[in-house]
C-alpha cells in the first residue's frame, strides 16, 4: 500500500502543477517615483564593450531613464491611429517599414518595405485594448514597462517622435558606463538587484502565472508594503538595465534578419542579465518579457 | 607484513595503531597500516573495475556538486548556500570558461571509462593496454581537479598548466588506443565466422572500434587548436551563443564542429562497447559493423568539412553519415532483444506474446542499453531531425534563448542517455544481483526517462504553450525533472556508498574483481 502512497502524492504534486495560469491576476499598484518621460545624457567617448573588454567609442547621446510604458505606448497609438501611420489588420496593428537590403545569407528572410505587425490584438498578455476607435491600457499596468511589441512597433514608436533604437554598442555603454562592471549596479546581484526568473518580487507567483514585469524604474532602493530594493541604476542613472524585460536595440545588420535585444528579462536567469549577453529574434516576435526604450542624438 | 618498511610505512603502521586505539571498527584496524591502503589502491588503481568505479565516483560527486548551482537549485538558494560553504571564487564574466572547464572535466572521465571498456574487452598487449590505462588515469584526473580548481577556486596558474597537461595525456593516451586496436594485426584476426570479418579474417567489429577512436583523436584536435586560441587570453564563447550569427571564422566553426562529433563519438564507441558486451554477432553483427565503419568515416568527413569551403554542404554529408551510423545500433537492438528473448523463452515450446514481453524485460541491464538507445530517438535523434526540418520555419522565429534550451537540452539529454548506458554495464560488471539487480536496473530506467521526456516537453513547449501561459506547465516538468534526476543520483550515490563500505571489508567484492577482465564476462 506504502508503494501507492508515494505514486498518489507525485500524482497530487503534478496535478496540483497543472493549473491553468491566471493572466488576469490582481497586480500590485505602486508608484516608483522615477519619471519615464526623462532622458540620461551619455557623454561621446570611449568605454568597455562585450564580455571581454573590447574598448569601443561613440558619440555622445541621449537615452531614455526607463524602458517605454504601457501609458506611453498607448498615448503613441492613438495619435498614430488619428493620422493615419498605423492602421488595425486583423489581430494587428500595422504601420509602414521602409524595409531593408536582402543579401541572400543562409537563414536570412527577406524584410521588404510595406505594412509590419506593431502589436498583436486580442492576445490575453496584451495590456493594451483596443475598441475600433481608440487605445485603452488595462487598469494598474500605466506604468509597467510596454511588451507585447514587435521590433517594428518599438521601432515605429521611436521614429513617430523622431527619435530611434539605440544600437547595440550605445544601450551597452548606458547600462555599464566606463568601467568593467558586468551589471549595471556593480559586479554581484542580489533577488532586490532586479527582476529576474523566480527572483521573488512581489509581483511574482510562480505557482500560477510566473514571473510578471515590474513597474519602471522598481529597483531604486524604495520600499514597497515592506519590499525592499536596492538602488540598481546604472553609472549613467538608466533603470531597469537588467531584468524586468528584453530590449529591442536598432541595429540591422548584414546578412541576418534577426534583431537583437539586451538585458535578460523576468523570465531569465541571473546570468543572462549581464550587460553585454544578447538575445535576437525576428523583428515580427513579440512577447510579456520584450520591450524597449529609445536613443536621439545629442543637441 | 611490512617487507620493505620505509619511513612513510612506519607511519602508516602507526597510524593504524593510533586509529586502533581509538577503537575504530574492526575491518580497518585488523589490517593495519601501508598493506590495507596499498591493496585498495591496486584496486582502485589497477583493475579495470576500480578504475570505473573511481571514474563513476569522481563523475558522481562533480556532478552531486555542480548540479547544486544551476536550475532549480539556484532558485531555491541552493547555489549560494555551496558557494559560500565550498568558498567558491565566481567571477561574473569567466562564466563561460567555467562551464568549459567543467564539461570537458566530466567528458575526460567518461572518455576514460570508455577506454577502460575497450582495453578490458578486446585482445591488445600488454604494454598498450597498461601505458594506455594509465595515461589516461592521471590525464582525467588532472584535467579534473586541477581544471575544476582553476575555474572555481581563483586562477593558479599552475592549476591551469596540470589541466592542459591532463588534456594532452588524455589526448596521448588516445593515441596509443589508436595503435593498439590497429585491426591488421594477424594477432587480432578473428577466426569465428560467426562475426564480422573480412576474407583475409580481419576483425571487422575491431576495424570499427579502430575507426572511431581514430576519429576521436583527430577530432579531439578540432577542439585543441581554437581552444589554444580562444584560451590564449581567455575570450571564451559557447557554441550555442553563436549559433545564429551568418559569419562564422574558421575556429569557431570548428568549435561548433568539435563538440558535435566528440559526443556523437562518444555515443557510437559505447554502442559498439555494449555490443561488445552483449556478444554482437551474426547476420545482424556482418552488416551493421561495415556500416558503423562507413557512418564514422563519412559523419566525421561531414563535420570536419564544417571547417572548410564545403560547409554549405556539410550538413548534408552529416546526415549521410549519421544514417548508416544509426541503422548500425538499430540492427543492434533488434538483434539484442531477439536474443533476449529466445533466451527467456528457451523453456517454452511455444510462447505467447506476453510471455515475450516478459523475457525481453526480465533482465533490466541487459534491456536498459538497447532501450535507452531506441528512447533516445524521441528525446534527442527525433528532436534533432525535427528541430533541422522545421528550422526556419518554426525555431528560428523564436528568439535565439528559446534555440539555446533547445540545443542545451539536446545535448545533455544525449549525455544523460550515454550515462545512463555505461551505468547499466556498471550495475552488471559489478555482479549486481536479484532483488537490487532489479531495483538498479529499473530504477535507472524509470528516472531516467522521466527525466529525460520531461526535458524533451521542456525542450518542445513552444509548439504548444504560451511564454504567458506556460509556468504550470514548467512547474509540472521540473518536478518531473528533477524528481527522475534526484533519484537516479540518490540510486548511484547508494551504489557508491556500497562500493566505499565494500572497500573496508578485507575479503570484500573488491578482492574478487581485482583480476576480472571484461573479456571474460562477456555475455554467451
Amino acid at each position: 500500500m506504502k508503494r501507492y502512497y508515494l505514486i498518489f502524492f507525485l500524482l497530487t504534486l503534478l496535478l496540483t502543477a497543472c493549473t491553468p495560469a491566471d493572466l488576469n491576476a490582481p497586480i500590485p499598484s505602486f508608484e516608483t517615483g522615477v519619471d519615464p518621460d526623462a532622458w540620461a545624457q551619455i557623454p561621446a567617448g570611449k568605454f568597455y564593450y562585450g564580455q571581454h573588454d573590447d574598448i569601443q567609442t561613440t558619440d555622445a547621446y541621449e537615452i531614455m531613464v526607463t524602458d517605454v510604458t504601457t501609458a506611453q505606448y498607448a498615448s503613441f497609438l492613438n495619435e498614430a491611429l488619428a493620422d493615419g501611420s498605423i492602421k488595425a489588420k486583423g489581430d494587428q496593428m500595422v504601420g509602414y517599414y521602409p524595409g531593408d537590403e536582402f543579401h541572400g545569407v543562409k537563414h536570412e528572410e527577406p524584410i521588404e518595405a510595406g505594412d509590419w505587425i506593431f502589436i498583436p490584438l486580442n492576445d490575453p498578455s496584451q495590456r493594451i485594448q483596443f475598441d475600433g476607435t481608440a487605445f485603452t491600457v488595462q487598469q494598474g499596468y500605466e506604468n509597467q514597462p510596454m511588451t507585447m511589441v514587435s521590433w517594428f512597433g518599438a521601432w515605429g514608436y521611436c521614429d513617430y517622435n523622431g527619435w530611434r533604437l539605440p544600437t547595440e554598442m550605445e544601450w551597452e555603454k548606458a547600462a555599464r558606463g566606463t568601467d568593467t562592471r558586468p551589471f549595471p549596479w556593480g559586479d554581484e546581484i542580489k533577488r532586490e538587484n532586479a527582476n529576474f526568473y523566480a527572483s521573488r518580487d512581489p509581483f511574482e507567483d510562480m505557482r500560477s502565472f510566473g514571473s510578471r514585469t515590474t513597474p519602471v524604474g522598481f529597483y531604486n532602493g524604495k520600499t514597497y508594503d515592506g519590499y525592499s530594493t536596492i538602488d540598481s541604476a546604472s553609472p549613467f542613472g538608466l533603470h531597469d538595465m537588467a531584468g524586468n524585460v528584453w530590449q529591442w536595440t536598432g541595429n540591422v545588420y548584414e546578412g541576418m534578419h534577426y534583431r537583437f535585444m539586451r538585458g535578460g528579462s523576468k523570465d531569465t536567469y541571473d546570468m543572462d542579465l549581464r550587460v553585454w549577453v544578447r538575445n535576437n529574434a525576428t523583428p515580427t516576435y513579440f512577447s510579456p518579457g520584450v520591450g524597449f526604450r529609445c536613443a536621439r542624438d545629442q543637441n | 607484513m611490512f617487507t620493505h618498511a620505509t619511513h612513510n610505512d612506519t607511519i602508516m603502521a602507526q597510524l593504524g595503531r593510533s586509529l586502533a586505539s581509538l577503537k575504530l571498527p574492526l575491518f580497518f584496524c585488523k589490517e593495519t597500516g601501508m598493506q590495507f591502503i596499498k591493496d585498495r589502491f591496486n584496486y582502485l588503481f589497477k583493475s579495470t573495475k576500480g578504475l570505473i568505479t573511481v571514474a563513476i565516483a569522481m563523475i558522481a560527486v562533480v556532478t552531486g556538486v555542480w548540479g547544486m548551482l544551476s536550475g532549480p537549485m539556484a532558485e531555491m538558494g541552493v547555489r549560494d548556500f555551496v558557494i559560500r560553504t565550498l568558498k567558491m571564487d565566481l567571477v561574473q564574466a569567466e562564466r563561460e570558461g567555467r562551464v568549459i572547464v567543467l564539461y570537458h572535466s566530466i567528458a575526460m572521465a567518461v572518455m576514460a571509462i570508455e577506454t577502460y571498456m575497450i582495453t578490458s574487452l578486446l585482445k591488445m598487449k600488454v604494454f598498450y593496454k597498461t601505458a594506455v590505462q594509465v595515461l589516461i588515469t592521471v590525464g582525467y584526473l588532472l584535467t579534473m581537479i586541477f581544471g575544476m580548481a582553476f575555474a572555481y577556486w581563483g586562477h593558479n596558474w599552475a592549476f591551469h598548466g596540470l589541466f592542459i597537461t591532463g588534456l594532452s595525456l588524455v589526448f596521448f593516451a588516445g593515441v596509443l588506443l589508436v595503435i593498439a586496436l590497429w585491426p591488421w594485426n594477424r594477432d587480432y584476426h578473428q577466426l569465428d565466422k560467426t562475426y564480422a570479418r573480412t576474407k583475409q579474417g580481419v576483425d571487422v567489429e575491431r576495424v570499427a572500434f579502430f575507426a572511431t577512436a581514430l576519429a576521436t583523436v583527430i577530432s579531439a584536435l578540432f577542439g585543441a587548436v581554437p581552444g589554444s586560441f580562444f584560451g590564449n587570453g581567455f575570450e571564451v564563447f559557447l557554441a550555442e551563443n553563436i549559433i545564429r550569427y551568418p559569419e562564422k571564422t574558421t575556429l569557431q566553426y570548428s568549435v561548433i564542429g568539435h563538440l558535435h562529433i566528440m559526443l556523437a563519438l562518444i555515443a557510437i564507441m559505447l554502442t559498439l562497447i555494449i555490443g561488445r558486451w552483449l556478444n554482437f554477432k551474426g547476420i545482424l553483427h556482418k552488416i551493421a559493423m561495415p556500416l558503423m565503419t562507413l557512418g564514422v568515416i563519412v559523419l566525421n568527413l561531414g563535420v570536419w568539412g564544417v571547417t572548410t569551403p564545403l560547409e554549405p554542404i556539410a550538413h548534408m554529408i552529416i546526415y549521410v553519415g549519421a544514417t548508416p551510423s544509426m541503422l548500425a545500433a538499430l540492427l543492434l537492438l533488434i538483434w539484442s532483444w531477439g536474443k533476449l528473448i529466445r533466451d527467456g523463452t528457451a523453456h517454452l515450446q511455444k510462447p505467447k506474446f506476453f510471455q515475450k514481453v516478459g523475457a525481453l524485460v526480465r533482465d533490466p541491464l541487459k534491456f536498459g542499453p538497447t532501450w535507452q538507445m531506441l528512447f533516445m530517438n524521441f528525446t534527442t535523434s527525433g528532436i534533432g531531425i525535427f528541430m533541422a526540418i522545421k528550422l526556419d520555419e518554426i525555431f528560428r522565429v523564436w528568439p535565439a534563448r528559446e534555440e539555446r534550451i533547445e540545443l542545451t537540452g539536446h545535448w545533455h539529454a544525449l549525455s544523460a542517455i550515454i550515462a545512463t548506458i555505461i551505468l547499466f554495464y556498471y550495475g552488471d560488471m559489478i555482479g549486481l544481483k536479484g532483488r537490487f539487480r532489479q531495483l538498479y536496473g529499473w530504477g535507472i530506467i524509470l528516472f531516467s526517462d522521466i527525466a529525460l521526456a520531461g526535458v524533451t516537453v521542456f525542450e518542445m513547449k513552444r509548439l504548444f504553450i504560451t511564454e504567458a501561459e506556460q509556468q504550470p506547465l514548467v512547474n509540472g516538468l521540473m518536478y518531473a525533472i528533477d524528481f527522475g534526476l534526484g533519484m537516479l543520483l540518490v540510486l548511484l550515490a547508494s551504489v557508491m556508498v556500497w562500493r566505499l563500505s565494500d572497500l573496508f571489508k578485507k575479503k570484500g567484492r573488491w578482492t574478487k574483481e581485482i583480476g576480472q577482465e571484461l573479456s571474460q564476462e562477456v555475455v554467451q
